[in-house]
């Protein structure tokens, strides 16, 4: 064995302990799940949430845009709440709740992160491919009927523009 | 530590038993000569064969020239429906809205080849009434095909009923007891003409059934060949599975009242449970004339899917009948038939026990349940009343 090749068969070794070790850790949860790890993480973990109904409560009267999109017969039900930063014309926070299934809550959960300081012009033009892009796929059919919050994001933005024009 | 895993599919499909496994490997290992064949080695297996044979039509109470041995409940329910239709050319054949795909595709595939079919309603606990069989029957009828028990709701047909309706009309009789092999299943009492029966839900092997067939009723094969299983079903026997099949069926029947007894014990408590402790939850499916192990519960606002997927994430293994869980993106058939809103169906989950299930395993998945409802209840914006969830 030339030196060449136990440097290669030692590095093999390493890598295979590596993974080893690796999965010895991550034995606490199963490594097979239906969607890609970005909607595992956005599932498990979705951002920009309400703690409990009085934060909603209290979210809904200081909130600048509303719209809400889907029902609850088809399967899904998407809500969303902006706040914008009048000066700029961006979007400040947003915040959500949905009705559906994993690729449902996952891909409002990201959108509600790729908003945020997002000019509101540009925020308009998101489309349901940019979300599955984001997310890192998703299987075909779930792409229609479940990727609703762009179009929830127009309406809250749309509904932010018509109060704007009421009081100007 | 790694994570605990509780398997609550056994609808789905249940895990080989090991005694049945033990048969099964002595068959793969020494008998594997074709049945066909005229040696040593062919007889022996041969033998084997109609030893299986005769073990299954003793426990159904059949003869074992009734016995036809399959690749399983698709196979078999295919055989029998269109069996009888090919045999017969046209004609009206009466099944109900909540049979497995396995039956209802095969009807709807006949209606386009011209036959007529009439599908049952059923009531909200997904009974087919024996009466409602009765004043469909027509002159032209065929065939009545209704399944034993269903598999996402478990609520149990009244068999034997529908059984003497047919025979009091001298119509064929054909039963899915796919899910039924731990009830009764004598087809002389129970008045069945054809029986669709399988391993893979009763802890033997995946692809082995049967299909009982009452001598003097006349089938067209669907697969020609060789000319096993009376030229009913050709193709070189699947020994190692049909040895599983019938050990499988032999325990199920010799085990079935301490183990149903057990199992209505644990379901009971586990329904009882999220009953008490989740609100705005409901039973669907019928709650005593119903398979020992199945929970099919409501979750009202909530998606089944994500219930499901956060449930596996805790290592709990159930199934749905969410419209988003579905290929075809459509809720359940059978929650639709018993006149559920699809605003409700969404949230059905199906808890199927099996024998290796415990009251512990039952406790975590309440305990992991509740806050899993809750969460998902908080980011919902869907609040549907109790009264809502009928069509």
């Amino acid at each position: 064995m030339s030196a060449g090749e136990v440097k290669e068969k030692v590095k093999i070794i390493k890598e295979n302990k590596a993974g080893e070790e690796k999965a010895e850790v991550k034995g606490k949860e199963s490594q097979y799940w239906l969607y890609t790890q970005t909607v595992k993480d956005h599932f498990f973990h979705p951002r920009n949430l309400f703690k409990n109904d009085a934060e909603l409560a209290e979210y809904k009267k200081k909130a600048d845009g509303h719209g809400m999109v889907g029902s609850p017969q088809c399967g899904d039900v998407m809500e969303m709440f902006i706040k914008v930063d009048k000066k700029n014309n961006t979007i400040k926070e947003c915040r959500w709740r949905t009705f559906g299934c994993a690729s449902a809550i996952s891909s409002t959960s990201i959108l509600s992160e790729m908003v945020k300081g997002m000019k509101l012009e540009e925020a308009k033009k998101i489309t349901p491919q940019d979300i599955v892009k984001a997310l890192g796929g998703l299987p075909a059919r779930k792409i229609h009927c479940s990727v609703l919050g762009d179009q929830a994001l127009r309406k809250a933005i749309e509904d932010y523009e018509k109060k704007k024009d009421q009081r100007s | 530590m790694t994570q605990k895993q509780i398997y609550l599919d056994h609808a789905a499909t249940t895990y080989l038993d090991l005694r049945v496994k033990k048969e099964m490997d002595l068959v793969l290992e020494k008998v594997y000569a074709n049945p066909g064949s005229l040696h040593q080695y062919g007889l022996k297996a041969k033998e084997l064969l109609g030893r299986c044979r005769t073990r299954v039509a003793e426990i159904i109470k059949a003869d074992p020239s009734e016995i036809i041995f399959t690749s399983g409940g698709t196979e078999s329910i295919n055989l029998a429906i269109k069996g009888i239709a090919f045999s017969k050319g046209k004609g009206h054949i009466i099944t109900s809205k909540i049979e497995h795909p396995a039956g209802l595709r095969t009807c709807e595939y006949l209606e386009k080849k011209g036959f007529s079919i009439t599908y049952l309603e059923v009531d909200q606990d997904g009974l087919v009434n024996p009466k409602e069989v009765e004043k469909v029957i027509r002159k032209d009828t065929i065939l009545i095909s209704i399944m034993y028990a269903n598999n996402e709701i478990g609520t149990i047909e009244p068999i034997a009923e529908i059984g003497a309706v047919a025979e009091r009309h001298k119509i064929p009789f054909h039963t899915d007891a796919c899910q039924a092999g731990f009830l009764d299943l004598d087809v002389k009492k129970l008045k069945i003409d054809l029986m669709t029966l399988n391993g893979g839900k009763i802890y033997g092997p995946k692809g082995s059934g049967i299909l009982y067939v009452k001598k003097g009723i006349k089938l067209e094969p669907l697969i020609h060949g060789g000319g096993q299983e009376r030229g009913l079903r050709s193709g070189t026997e699947n020994l190692a599975n049909i040895v599983g099949f019938t050990k499988a069926l032999e325990l199920a029947q010799k085990e079935k009242e301490a183990e149903n007894k057990r199992l209505v014990g644990l379901r009971d408590y586990f329904i009882q449970e999220v009953l008490k402790r989740i609100p705005k939850v409901f039973l669907n499916g019928d709650p005593t004339k119903r398979l020992a192990n199945n929970a099919n519960i409501s979750f009202l606002d909530v998606e089944g899917e994500s219930v499901l997927l956060y449930l596996d994430h805790k290592g709990i293994m159930v199934s749905t009948g969410s419209a988003c869980s579905s290929e075809k993106l459509e809720i359940s058939h059978v929650l639709d038939a018993i006149g559920l809103k699809h605003d409700a169906a969404h949230g059905s989950i199906r808890f199927t026990l099996g024998k290796k299930t415990t009251k512990e395993e039952l406790d975590y998945t309440v305990k992991e349940l509740i806050p899993i409802i809750k969460s998902l209840r908080q980011i919902s914006p869907v609040h549907l009343k109790a009264e809502e969830i009928r069509k």
